[in-house]
Order: C-alpha cells, then sequence, then structure tokens
C-alpha cells in the first residue's frame, strides 16, 4: 500500500535551502514554486506532495496533520510550543540567531522603568525577560521591528538577526542573544505512528542527505 | 458597536441539533449498554465540586483547564470538573471493598482552554476503569472494551500506540538528577526533538551508559519489533525497564492473537499523563485524523491521596468526536419514519397509536389548525372498518 506523505515548506529561504536537500534525496517539484500559483506542489515522487504555506503557519498545518511533516525555523517553533510535534532532525539550514537589539548603551540588564518590547515573537520575549526577572511589557508587531526603537515606540525588539545590516543602518545593535535559529524537521505525532514506515524513511534520507558520510 | 447577537455561542461551545442529537443519544446508549454488559457498574460524579478534592493529586495542566467559582454559602473555591477520571478514582477509593471494582462514566466535561482539533471545550467524557488487580490481565481487559467501544462507534482504520512509563522512569531514577532536570529531559523527550536531547545530556552529565539509552529512546519506536531493538539497547538497566518490556510484549501478543488486523505502534518515548500514570500507557489513532482518538493506562495508587491506593487501569474518550468521525449507523432506532394521525378522538384511534408507539413506531398527531409536521411520509386513515398507516398521497397536498 503507497503512504501519501504531505511535506510543508514557507517560501523564501526555507523553500530555497531544503530543495537541494530534497534533490539529494532524489525528490524533486514538478512545479516551479517561483512562478506556479499552486500551493500543493507535485514532486517526481507520485506518493509525496509538497504545500507551501506561511513560515509562521507551518507548526499549525503540521499540528493538525494538515501536512505530516514540515521545515520550520527554530524561531517560529519556540513561538508555537510546538504541542503534537515531534522535532527529530536539526536541518541545520536556514541559520540566524534570535536576539534582543537596541541602542547601545542601553542594556535590559538595568532597566529605568518598565521597557517596552516591540517583536512579533510575544512569548519568546515575555518568557526572556521573565527569566531575567525584567517585568516588560510586550507589543506585537508584524513587521520592521527596528522601526519602534526609533519612534519611540518600544525600548528594544526580539528578532532573527542574520547579517545585523538592518540594525546598524538603524543605529540599533544587538544587545542579548537568546537562541541559535536554523530549521528543524517537525513530525506530525500521529503520523509518526499510523504512517511509520514511510516517514522513518523520509527522516533517514532527511539526515543522509545532511550528512552523506554517516550513510554509508 | 456591533449589533448584539444573542444566538452566538461561547467559543469551544456547541449545541447538537437534528438529527445529530438522537444519533449522538443512539451512540451513547449503546456504549453504556456496552459497558453494562461487562459487568461495569455507572458512576455520576457531580458536575461541580470543591476545587481541593477534584485537584487533588493531578498535575498543575489541570488546574489551568478548570473553571474556578466560590461557593456561596461557605466562601470555598469551587471547580467544574475537566476530567471525570480523578472524580471516578475518588469514589473507588471511598466506596469500594477489595475485590476489584468495575466503573464507567459519561458526561460533559468543561476545559478553560479548547485542546485538539475544532477546539471543543465541552466534550462528552466517557470512559471505564478498573480498580483493584495490577496485571496483565486487567490491562488486557481495558484494551480489549476500548477496541470494542470505537468498533461500536463504526470508527475505522483504527491504530493502537503503546508506550511504558516505567522504562523512562526507572532509567531516571537510576541518576540523580533534579525534579526540574527531569521535567526537561522529559518535555525533550516528548517531543523527539534528538538535537536538544543530545545537548542537554551532555550538559548534565550523566553516565555514559545512562545517556546512550536515554538517547535511544527517543529512537524506539515502530512496529512491535521494536522490542526486540529495545532488549539489546536497554540490556543493562535496572530490572523494571525489562518488566515494561516484558509487559508490552505480552500485550502485543494478547492483541495480536484477538485483533489480528489492528496496527499496533510501539513507543518507548511517549509517556503521556507521565506524572500519574505508572505502567502500560496506551492510545488510539485513527487514519487522517492528527490527533489521538482515545487515550489511557494504568495509574496505580492515585486513591493514595484519598486514603487508599488501589491499582487502577482505565481509558477515556469524546462521544461527540466519536461520533463526528464514526460512519453513520445504518441501524438507528431513532430514524424511524415518522406517521401522521388525525386530531380527531376516537378510542379506536387512540388503541392503535398506543399500540405503535409501543412497538417503537413514531406516531405524531395533527394539531387542530397547524400544518402537518414536515417528514412524515405514511398516515394513519380509517379504512375497512380499522385504522391503518398508509403511505401518504402526495398528489393530493
Amino acid at each position: 500500500m503507497v503512504t501519501n506523505i504531505t511535506l510543508a515548506l514557507s517560501k523564501g529561504r526555507i523553500l530555497d535551502e531544503t530543495r537541494p536537500l530534497l534533490a539529494d534525496m532524489g525528490i524533486e517539484l514538478v512545479d516551479d514554486p517561483g512562478s506556479s500559483r499552486k500551493l500543493i506542489l507535485d514532486t517526481n515522487r507520485p506518493d509525496i506532495k509538497v504545500v507551501i504555506v506561511r513560515a509562521t503557519d507551518t507548526p499549525t498545518y503540521v499540528q493538525y496533520g494538515a501536512a505530516d511533516l514540515g521545515v520550520v525555523g527554530k524561531d517560529v517553533l519556540l513561538e508555537h510550543g510546538g504541542e503534537g510535534l515531534y522535532e527529530p532532525l536539526d536541518l541545520g539550514i536556514a541559520r540566524c540567531r534570535l536576539m534582543v537589539a537596541g541602542f547601545p548603551h542601553t542594556s535590559p540588564a538595568v532597566p529605568q522603568r518598565r521597557p517596552r518590547v516591540a517583536t512579533k515573537y510575544i512569548n519568546v520575549a515575555r518568557r526572556h525577560f521573565a527569566a531575567r526577572g525584567i517585568q516588560a511589557e510586550v507589543i506585537k508587531l508584524y513587521g520592521s521591528m527596528e522601526l519602534a526603537p526609533l519612534v519611540g515606540l518600544a525600548d528594544y525588539i526580539v528578532d532573527v538577526v542574520d547579517t545585523g545590516k538592518t540594525l546598524r543602518a538603524n543605529g540599533l545593535l544587538p544587545l542579548e542573544h537568546i537562541a541559535d535559529i536554523s530549521s528543524r524537521l517537525i513530525v506530525n505525532k500521529a503520523a509518526m505512528k499510523m504512517k511509520h514506515a514511510a516517514l522513518r524513511a523520509l527522516i533517514a534520507a532527511f539526515a543522509c542527505a545532511l550528512q552523506p558520510e554517516s550513510c554509508r | 458597536m456591533y449589533p448584539e447577537k444573542h444566538w452566538l455561542l461561547p467559543e469551544g461551545i456547541d449545541e447538537v441539533l437534528p438529527p445529530t442529537a438522537w444519533q449522538l443519544e443512539q451512540l451513547r446508549r449503546t456504549l453504556l449498554d456496552l459497558y453494562h454488559s461487562w459487568g461495569y457498574e455507572l458512576v455520576s460524579p457531580p458536575f461541580v465540586e470543591y476545587l481541593d478534592s477534584l485537584l487533588i493529586g493531578t498535575g498543575s495542566e489541570l488546574d489551568l483547564q478548570t473553571f474556578k467559582l466560590i461557593d456561596q454559602l461557605n466562601g470555598r473555591t469551587l471547580g467544574v470538573r475537566a476530567d471525570m477520571t480523578p472524580q471516578v478514582a475518588r469514589i473507588d477509593a471511598q466506596q469500594s471493598q477489595d475485590h476489584p471494582t468495575r466503573l464507567c462514566y459519561m458526561g460533559t466535561v468543561l476545559h478553560t482552554r479548547g485542546d485538539g482539533f475544532g477546539g471543543s471545550r465541552a466534550p462528552i467524557q466517557f470512559g471505564a476503569e478498573l480498580y483493584g488487580h495490577a496485571g496483565l490481565a486487567s490491562d488486557l481487559e481495558i484494551l480489549s472494551l476500548l477496541l470494542t467501544s470505537l468498533e461500536q462507534a463504526a470508527l475505522s482504520d483504527i491504530h493502537l500506540d503503546l508506550g511504558h512509563v516505567a522504562i523512562f522512569r526507572s532509567l531516571v531514577g537510576q541518576s540523580d538528577l533534579s525534579a526540574r532536570h527531569e521535567a526537561e529531559l522529559f518535555a525533550i523527550l516528548q517531543h523527539k526533538a534528538l538535537p536538544e536531547l543530545c545537548e542537554r545530556l551532555e550538559q548534565l552529565t550523566l553516565p555514559a551508559p545512562l545517556q546512550q539509552m536515554l538517547l535511544a529512546l527517543a529512537d524506539l519506536n515502530g512496529g512491535p519489533d521494536v522490542l526486540e531493538c529495545a532488549r539489546q539497547i536497554l540490556s543493562a538497566a535496572p530490572d523494571e525497564v525489562h518488566q515494561a518490556l516484558d509487559t508490552l510484549e505480552h500485550v502485543v501478543i494478547a492483541l495480536q492473537r484477538q485483533w489480528p488486523t489492528l496496527p499496533v505502534h510501539i513507543d518507548l518515548a511517549e509517556l503521556r499523563g507521565y506524572r500519574y500514570h505508572t505502567g502500560l500507557v496506551f492510545a488510539a489513532y485513527m487514519l487522517g485524523q492528527g490527533q489521538e482518538m482515545a487515550r489511557g493506562g494504568r495509574y496505580d495508587y492515585i486513591g493514595q491521596v484519598f486514603g487508599r491506593a488501589r491499582p487502577a487501569t482505565g481509558f477515556s474518550a469524546d462521544l461527540k468526536k466519536l461520533l463526528l468521525l464514526g460512519r453513520p449507523q445504518t441501524t438507528n432506532r431513532h430514524d424511524v419514519e415518522l406517521i401522521l394521525a388525525p386530531a380527531e378522538s376516537d378510542p379506536a384511534l387512540e388503541h392503535c397509536i398506543r399500540e405503535l408507539r409501543r412497538n417503537g413506531r413514531r406516531v405524531v398527531r395533527t394539531l387542530p389548525g397547524g400544518d402537518q409536521p414536515a417528514g412524515c411520509k405514511q398516515h394513519l386513515v380509517y379504512r375497512d372498518k380499522a385504522w391503518q398507516v398508509v403511505p401518504l398521497d402526495f398528489n393530493r397536498r
């Protein structure tokens, strides 16, 4: 019996950096995600389909079993909480850091007053500041975090930092390191139990694509 | 301001309408009849209780899931039940004798947060619990009863997942890990997050063989042949681990004999309800559904907090979820067609209606001046000196 597998990917870095891994595993997308408007993409394997979702939605699709597998940044996973998911592999792609950033010489360690923090990672931000004994006011934003300190909306931002260029261009600096981020392979718990053989094989193939020398 | 919407229900709270409501009731009766035929006694715990007794011996998760209110009579905090299992355990601890007790229950529970797909906050929880016997026989009886329940609810493509909490517990028991670190390892293991697990195990400086075994747990899942692998990898583990593997092996053999087509999956890192479970744990999944259908396991000693520890095992599930996912019942006794009876008062007609109703037919009387109810395909007419059921003549309407 053929087991159909659905893999959730998000456009951008994750899709771009997962495709070479998939290619190593002998899985190629039939449709070009760059030009195609389709949201469910065929692959050269009739049993494997790829769905294109928004990065922050990937854990939700996999949690409820709408997709069996997904590739998602650890930042999104930390914010989501990972309920109902297995995360067996660190794919080591789309690397960056989750940081607290702000103006130079304003360390969050000694706050003057209740600091305001702008971020799209509200759970992560709240946990990070609480763990340091700081009562922070968290403001949810959906983009352009760097603007918030410049216009006085927030004292700090919590965001992923890759090269730090955007921060520097706006006179901001990374101040505190929260976590190293890379993309994880996530698996729906129920699918792992019911489509075990097919998913184990696929996870093993991902592991092989990551470390070819350990599979020979 | 939005116009007031009086029909709007709170999030996660639903109402069951015709024809589903009768189907739900039918399934409820079918299941309770099943438990009755297996010799289970029915208990009906209260909807609200003092919070202290409702939460005693349970985790903080249940506390968070429980709606609270103040008793105006004495100022104490009441909780609306979010899980009936602890209530049933309390009843057993208080009431039962020393022999094994079999109890079943069914009722609405209320959750502060909707969990699971669809996010219902008011599931109808039902289940069966067997107290006073520690051993394979009671584990198997509960498993069989669960599988029979799912069969009766006409659920297809069921997969069973088995685990055993004693394996992780006795491995961790070998080290001097603090409760906090144990909880941390537990959380990581629940996500099978291998990269984090490696990293954390190294930081905790556990003995190398123990590290290897804990790491292996995350990977010990699959068909029943996983148990053979586990025997080799966990060969240096304490006796409890081997006893747990024995239990799993026996359960798998018994299940294969009784339910030969049932796919059984083993997962040694699956520790649902780790806080109160003590032995075999299991969950039923359904192909195409991302979340479990039913769950249960052994939870010996839960009655300790009520003064009497007894071995215990049981399962529970949500009636509404089962109805939603089961095939529609073809032999639903509530699907009987309506018969329309005229409004006139004739003793012979009254007698005829009584007889029909007693034989399980549905008879509805025409109300004077009212339209006839929808859905009637038959009616009672006086023909050949008797009242008879005949098809409604649609042309005349």
